[in-house]
């Protein structure tokens, strides 16, 4: 078998000094299967779609232009928490161009102004007397142009009975904190779910007895994820043969079939008569998951008017009502020795879901993944529990960029253990060293119930103490702090838990999170192939291509890679929590496999050998002992359709539904090196060194690419992004004039390698990157940001980290 | 954008703008590079009936030498100030500045008279004008005038301009050599309007003395302020330790700025004691560069 030497897109500088990034590139050899010509695993090939993109040619939600198609846009509430009084429309229907306003005293006739969320809980479609939340959808206007229909919006005049809201989830369990979900019969406060895992007897006994126990109480912001095109969708209802088309910006185009059907069915709209196409998206990061009110608006208007109606968010729409992510308050403790042994973990989380549960978890976990929590480290005792409150604010909390919950998981822990080692005066580095699970305790059962696949911490974590030169940079610290000047240099070792899942315990409202591909080979050679999943900007129409011809043997470059439409793909349950390469990527490579189990017989057929007699390697069969006797993968094809053994079916296609054995185990160890102005508080990151392990990689280009922009969404939360309400319910920071999303000239050099450990059970061997770093990207700069603060008495700051927050915290112990 | 509708006109001529002005008065607003105007249509903040569009009008676009004053027209870009080489060599100052507003593609379209026009305390130029001593050049029916940058700004969104004038042209004296000047702002992230914002420009003589100084401040006031105990206290005085500290001590009292997402009123003036300082530093070495 030959084997090609590629170039691969790390960034190891040999001998850092210290501060001077060093931007050589090093040349690491990722063995090839494959030629260039074919293209496989390994190979950094062009992304395919980056041909359309590059020339603007891209097809999203808002180039759609159907004929006949109205308009729509939003009536929504200036206030967080109000009694509807009355609803007058007649000035907006006297706007030229509008055709109708909607209420949810329409809606309620048929029976749509409420719908069920992802996780069982309801929702609003438009209120019929309460609103819930500042900016939400209180009515709609339908007209022939977007500027009718706005100048419609402005027109409507609504009355409300202002209420007192519930804002702090700290205090929406308080006895005197109003009922906020009225409209659910016999609830008496505001609690939504409690949780808990772990054991919680060994856990107190531990703590009780542990020689050094430490304590952080954590916010884990409420953000957004703020994709820059917002969403959107045509509805597209013809009267004549009873069929809805959805064009729509989802990452999961299947699933929100099913759910149209579930909640439409009753008025005619059964899933067959229903076809939802999701176009090329820009970004979606998880806030395309969920089915927003004004989706379900726009089907019920074309419905009954038998048009085409148009539904576009305006930017402050989407960052002001769309769902959020995180927002949970922990206290996160540890216990261990006084020579840094982590003996137990203990986490009490408040999760703040808004008015309602919205969460985008897998139906049988409530805090997502959370319980990944016990983190990297080799200990057994730990207690977890979570209790959700309704508050008035928007509803969610989806994952910006994250697997359920990881991120929250990820940052108490790796905080909570740099507080233990701040604790005992010990090296946070040396400290993870000394805790870490071994390679060869994998596969790995945590306290939790997970079952780690694969990992080689130490690898990973002394890797990037090398690139950065850690012990050189701790010596420039003490000379550093000599000189009054203010430096830290923070760790994250982390651990994710993707690629949901095994069906035993893995469903979204019942639908089991198996994901899948079908492929289809043409005569001469050339195969289309279709996919469950929908890229957002990942690369699915390069990664998959390069997945199918790695198995096969056929050129990526020939493979077409179409997802979105559910009259043509296989069912799938979309991509989100970087599930798409663990479970839709494993699909394509388990159904080409079945196309080399076909081919093998029709090449001993060709031949006239027995298929024990042929050798493979992706794209040729050879005769054992006859290396001239060669059948290519083309003429395989091809006699599929013009002369295939008799007795087997013609054509070369195959499908698979992938149902994961077990989710997969990505991990990191990131460094982060800061040097904060005293007098200002500005942060000025120096450098960020991000060894992954995501397995075996497919596309070395485009895993550089995620990982750099999981970093910039890690630095988000990190130092930018936060949802900020008054004690009204007013969003404070409603437009990106004040969401601080952070841009390239935010962000520092990233330095980025890997260390690899395929996953065991992938039949490809890796284990999805797409939400790593964002995932562990904050621990590692609050680390820092906390080290460097560190002889003030500083043990903990509140992301994001401000200048005006480290000013402050220094103003106060008399420091500036 | 989907803003309200309103009429749209072009002038070619600045008669005809100023005529258009007298026609509808407070119902038009002027538009050249738009960068304050569209955002507020946009959010319906501002809902004009009319707007005037002074792009096409021709030679307002110079930036000229003339008897001791450098001339700014009302469409020099800000794009234009961040790279012209008659600006570098007498003032520093606007290189500063103009790369520390929005970014590249708005710098290309946002103009210096719009970003003083809008007589937005936040916006950059003001305080950069008040630090050189700039004045401004009013046109209306009955021809022009001459305004000082001191009695220009009024308040939150006025000016000196009333509705049937345009500002037409900046007018900024050519220092004397011994001249140094520098702008910074500290900001939240790339684009964001000022934390708080100092510029500097002052004049030494052969012995360092400082014969001529400039103070503006950025967003830590209603109106862009001039710091004037500040300049005081480093006037006819040598730049040292101790001015330095008092100025910048006068300058953090005399601002008046609000709590905010951006911090404190305390952190505010904290700041502009350390930018003050930074600035009053960087000044004078170029100043004796």
């Amino acid at each position: 078998m030959p084997v090609q030497q590629c170039r691969a897109w790390n960034r190891l500088p040999p001998n850092p000094s210290l501060f001077n990034i060093n931007n050589y590139q090093i040349t690491i050899m990722i063995q090839c299967k494959t030629s260039k010509e074919i293209s496989g695993m390994g190979h950094s090939m062009k992304r395919k779609e980056d041909g359309r993109f590059l020339q603007g040619k891209g097809n999203y939600i808002d180039d759609l232009k159907l004929p006949g198609m109205l308009y729509m846009d939003i009536v929504r509430s200036p206030y967080a928490y109000a009694k509807i009084k009355n609803i007058d429309i007649e000035a907006a229907l006297k706007v030229p161009g509008v055709a109708a306003v909607v209420t949810g005293k329409d809606l309620e006739k048929y029976g749509l102004h409420w719908m069920p969320t992802l996780m069982s809980d309801t929702q609003m479609v438009l209120p019929t007397d309460t609103v819930m939340y500042q900016a939400q959808e209180v009515a709609a206007v339908i007209a022939t142009s977007r500027y009718a229909a706005r100048d419609g919006r402005e027109a409507v005049r609504v009355e409300y009975e202002v209420m007192k809201p519930v804002i702090d989830a700290h205090k929406a369990l308080d006895p005197d904190a109003p009922v906020l979900r009225t409209d659910k019969p016999g609830k008496k406060d505001n609690h939504i779910w409690h949780w808990e895992a772990g054991d919680k007897e060994k856990t107190d006994k531990v703590f009780a007895e542990a020689d050094v126990v430490v304590k952080e109480h954590m916010h884990i912001p409420r953000i957004h994820v703020s994709s820059i095109e917002t969403c959107g969708c045509v509805a597209d209802y013809h009267k004549v043969d009873n069929h809805l088309t959805m064009h729509m910006t989802t990452q999961a185009p299947h699933a929100i079939r099913t759910v149209i059907a579930l909640v439409a069915g009753h008025v005619g709209l059964t899933e067959e008569k229903v076809r939802v196409i999701s176009p090329d998206i820009g970004g979606g990061f998880g806030g395309k998951v969920p089915v927003y009110p004004g989706y379900v608006i726009a089907i019920a208007v074309s419905f009954l008017v038998g048009k085409p109606v148009k539904w576009i968010e305006d930017r402050s729409e989407n960052l002001q009502a769309d769902s959020f992510a995180r927002d949970y308050h922990i206290t996160a403790e540890m216990a261990g020795t006084k020579d840094g042994k982590i003996l137990a973990t203990r986490f009490k989380v408040l999760a703040d879901h808004g008015y309602t549960d919205a969460s985008a978890n897998p139906s049988k976990y409530p805090v997502g993944m959370f319980s990944i929590c016990t983190g990297s480290y080799d200990y057994q005792t730990t207690y977890m529990e979570a209790d959700a409150v309704y508050t008035n604010k928007p509803p969610g909390g989806v994952a910006y960029r994250c697997s359920f919950r990881v991120t929250e998981a990820v940052h108490a822990i790796e905080r909570i253990t740099d507080r233990f080692a701040f604790e005992i005066k010990k090296d946070p580095a040396e400290l993870r060293m000394q805790n870490f699970i071994k390679k060869e305790d994998f596969p790995w059962h945590s306290p939790t119930g997970w079952i780690y696949d694969s990992g080689d911490y130490h690898a990973g974590l002394q890797k990037a103490m090398d690139v950065v030169d850690y012990y050189g940079l701790r010596k420039l610290q003490v000379q550093k702090r000599k000189e009054g000047k203010l430096m830290g240099i923070g760790i994250s070792t982390f651990t994710e838990v993707v690629g949901a899942g095994p069906s035993k315990d893995f469903d979204i409202l019942g639908i089991k999170m198996f994901d899948s591909a079908e492929i289809r080979v043409h005569p001469t050679g050339k195969a289309i192939a279709r996919f469950g999943t929908k890229s957002q900007g990942q690369g699915h129409e390069t990664t998959y291509a390069q997945i199918i011809a790695e198995v096969l043997g056929i050129p990526a470059e020939n493979i077409q890679v179409e997802e979105g439409d559910t009259d043509t793909a296989p069912y799938g349950l979309g991509t989100y929590a970087s599930r798409s390469t663990p479970t839709a990527g494993a699909a394509a490579a388990v159904a080409a496999r079945k196309l080399v189990d076909k081919a093998r017989k029709i090449a001993a057929y060709l031949l006239e050998v027995s298929e024990e007699d042929l050798d493979w390697e992706p794209g040729k069969f050879t005769v054992k002992g006859a290396p001239e006797k060669v059948k290519t993968i083309q003429e395989i094809v091809f006699a599929a359709y013009t002369n295939h053994p008799q007795g087997m079916q013609a054509g070369f296609e195959a499908t698979h539904y992938y149902d994961p054995p077990n989710l997969t185990f990505p991990s990191g160890a990131y460094i982060c090196v800061v040097e904060i102005d005293k007098e200002t508080g500005a942060i000025d990151i120096k450098r960020f060194v991000a060894i992954d392990d995501c397995g075996h990689i497919i596309n070395p280009m485009i895993v550089q690419g995620q990982v750099h922009g999981g970093l910039t969404q890690g630095l988000a939360p990190a130092m930018y992004e936060e949802l900020l309400y008054d004690e009204a319910g007013n969003i404070l920071n409603g437009t990106l004039m004040d969401y601080l999303v952070p841009t390239a000239i935010e962000s520092p050099s990233w330095e980025t390698g890997h260390v690899v450990t395929p996953s065991p059970h992938h039949p490809i061997g890796a284990k999805g990157v797409g939400e790593s770093p964002t995932v562990g990207a904050p621990p590692a700069i609050a680390n820092a940001i906390v080290d460097a603060l560190s002889p003030y008495g500083i043990t903990h700051m509140e992301i994001p980290i401000t200048p005006f927050k480290i000013w402050k915290a220094l103003h106060d112990r008399g420091v500036v | 954008m989907i803003p309200q509708s309103f009429e749209y006109e072009t002038p070619s001529t600045l008669q005809d703008a100023i005529g258009l002005l007298e026609k509808y008065g407070e119902d038009a607003k002027i538009l050249s590079g738009g960068h304050s105007l569209i955002p507020m249509m946009k959010l319906r903040f501002a809902s004009p009936e009319y707007i005037i569009d002074i792009n096409n009008i021709p030679g307002l676009d110079y930036i000229k030498e003339e008897a001791g004053l450098v001339k700014l027209g009302a469409l020099v870009r800000e794009a234009d100030v961040e790279h012209s080489d008659l600006l570098k060599t007498h003032f520093p100052i606007f290189a500063d500045v103009a790369k520390q507003i929005a970014d590249p593609q708005v710098r290309n379209r946002a103009t210096v008279a719009g970003n003083l026009a809008h007589g937005d305390a936040a916006n950059d130029q003001p305080a950069v004008m008040l630090a050189l001593r700039a004045s401004v050049v009013i046109t209306g029916s009955a021809g022009a005038r001459i305004v000082p940058i001191d009695e220009f700004f009024f308040g939150f969104y006025t000016t000196a301009i009333q509705p049937n004038e345009i500002l037409t042209e900046i007018q900024i004296p050519v220092p004397p050599s011994g001249t140094g000047s520098a702008y910074h702002k500290l900001e939240r992230k790339v684009g964001d309007y000022a934390t708080a914002g100092v510029g500097v420009q002052l004049t030494l003589d052969g012995k360092g003395i400082c014969t001529a100084i400039g103070i503006g401040l950025t967003n830590v006031n209603p109106v862009p302020l001039r710091a004037e105990r500040s300049e005081a206290a480093l006037l006819g005085k040598p730049i040292n330790e101790a001015t330095i500290a008092e100025a910048a001590k006068y300058a953090a009292e005399d601002c008046n700025p609000s709590t905010d997402l951006r911090g404190s009123d305390e952190y505010k003036r904290a700041m502009v004691a350390v930018l003050l300082k930074r600035m009053i530093i960087k000044a004078t070495e170029r100043a004796l560069a």
